[in-house]
């Protein structure tokens, strides 16, 4: 059944939230993910779920209780956004390292300071590296739909890892979209009952977790992690193609759109990427052969369907929300920059930094960044490859 | 969906995990599934000073058996029999604790040293 409705990408998150009943909710409030803990609360006490929800003091502690119900064998969450991320930053770690398959939607906000509580991806692309898996959202659509196959994906036996959803603040988060939501059987069909295979509430069983684990096992330990994120390349497909069936809507590591001629191409992340295909279709129009390459899984990195999909362009711009601040430009750029390289194709990347601090990433911008492309194409230099976009300069 | 491929954690029937075991083989995480494992792990290598028990002055309290956090007093029908070496961590609380001062810390270093002095003489 087709139910279309018309709300925020936060009520859109609470909702999902709602139909997969998680048995364990822990979480603490931030601008602009405090929305989606104020609606689940009232699911809680209005008596629509069945979850524990737990109202801790921090960050911090939010994980802490997530880890130890999940642990124990519950389906466990939490949410946050920005320095909410950075607080809960030590507990993402342990998470991913017990292997405790823990969904939590980040809502992306900069990172202070100077204090900011807009939009940008600095607070996702600080756990780039703790070995949990992130989805990116477009619209509150993919932050609803991510939400669902979160589960899937997380609990699935090869995989067991934490999945964060990530969705823009504010853009997302706060604006009314119009969006087709699933019945409320259809999604508890689809997650299932979690059944863990080990849990430490189970009796008969024992099992100790979160051992001392020392220089002769602990490298062991992380290339296992490594293994689980290679096996959610293909498990994140996989639920995709299954959610499709009861969704049609296509979901897969990557959205290729409007690639398969294309010459150039931008590489974006979460709501830009819906500004970068109207302006794509503009100039398509225009005889412009462009298109966009919006990576939803970006932990674990899909380098080989990247690959796949700019093989053939001859120069791509990589829109990053967030800085490194090594002077080689953002996040996105070394990744997409490192799959493309062993291509042997000479196709010149770039590097666009953009929208931090929630800074509007305008259409004209946009078709500023292909215009730069159509001359790197034209006179083959790429000399300057790390720009600033919508910057006064 | 494909079978699971079970890309770790092998080890679920695992008793002890073993130095020669790979990545494949360890349990996942490093979970462990057997109750009272620690008699597996050997930390008497952590050890700087050994306790060494004076037989004269011992007067079989066992108030060290009680206090020692590793269980490394062994006794035998309720007398001090000897020290498991190879759990001790050397921590010493067995002769803070001792009431007529029948064990000595003495240097791990200072043992090794003197061992190898008597080798050279023989």
């Amino acid at each position: 059944m087709k139910n279309k409705v018309a709300i925020t990408g936060n009520e859109a998150v609470a909702q999902a939230m709602k139909q997969i009943n998680p048995d364990v909710v822990a979480a603490y409030p931030i601008t602009p993910q405090t929305e989606v803990v104020q609606i689940f609360s009232s699911f809680v006490s209005n008596g629509q779920v069945d979850t524990e929800f737990v109202t801790v003091e921090s960050e911090h502690s939010a994980m802490s209780a997530a880890i130890g119900a999940s642990a124990a064998g519950a389906r466990a969450m939490t949410a946050t956004s920005s320095q909410g991320l950075a607080l809960m930053f030590e507990m993402v770690y342990i998470a991913s390292s017990l292997r405790l398959p823990i969904v939590f939607p980040v809502v992306n906000r900069a990172l202070s300071g100077p204090i900011n509580i807009h939009c940008d991806h600095s607070d996702a692309m600080g756990i780039k590296d703790s070995g949990v898996i992130q989805l990116f959202s477009e619209n509150a659509q993919e932050a609803y739909d991510n939400m669902i196959q979160a589960v899937r994906i997380a609990e699935h036996p090869d995989v067991l890892l934490p999945v964060s959803v990530n969705f823009d603040g504010f853009i997302t988060s706060h604006a009314l979209d119009v969006l087709e939501v699933l019945d409320d059987d259809t999604v508890k069909s689809f997650v299932g009952r979690y059944q863990p295979e080990e849990y430490l509430l189970d009796a008969k069983n024992p099992v100790s977790m979160g051992n001392f684990d020392m220089y002769d096992f602990y490298f062991e330990h992380k290339r296992q992690q490594v293994a689980a994120m290679e096996a959610a390349k293909k498990v994140i497909e996989e639920v995709g193609k299954e959610y499709e069936a009861i969704s049609g809507r296509k979901y897969g590591l990557i959205d290729a759109y409007r690639l398969e001629d294309a010459e150039m191409a931008v590489v974006v992340l979460n709501s830009a990427a819906g500004s970068a295909k109207g302006v794509v279709d503009e100039l398509r129009e225009k005889g412009m052969k462009v298109g966009v390459l919006k990576p939803r899984a970006f932990r674990p990195f899909p380098f080989e369907a990247v690959q796949e999909a700019l093989k053939k362009v001859k120069a791509v711009a990589v829109l990053d929300r967030a800085e490194t601040f090594s002077t080689l430009g953002g996040p996105m750029f070394a990744d997409v920059r490192t799959a493309l390289y062993d291509l042997k194709n000479d196709i010149k990347v770039v590097n666009y930094v953009y929208g931090l601090g929630g800074r509007d990433l305008r259409l004209e911008d946009v078709e500023k960044v292909f215009g730069d492309l159509a001359d790197i194409i034209k006179t083959g230099r790429a000399d300057k490859f790390v720009n600033y976009l919508g910057l006064r300069e | 969906m494909t079978p699971f491929n079970r890309n770790f954690g092998q080890g679920r029937n695992t008793k002890a995990v073993r130095l020669d075991m790979n990545w494949k083989e360890l349990t996942k995480a490093g979970n462990i599934y057997e109750p009272g494992n620690a008699a597996t792990y050997e930390t008497g290598d952590w050890r700087t000073i050994r306790p060494v028990w004076n037989k004269d002055r011992c007067i079989h309290c066992l108030i060290c058996w009680r206090y020692c956090p590793d269980a490394s007093i062994i006794s035998t029908d309720g007398k001090f029999d000897s020290f498991d070496y190879k759990h001790c961590k050397g921590c010493g609380i067995c002769a803070s604790v001792c009431p007529v001062h029948a064990i000595d810390m003495f240097s791990e270093d200072e043992i090794d040293r003197r061992e190898e002095a008597r080798k050279n003489e023989e």
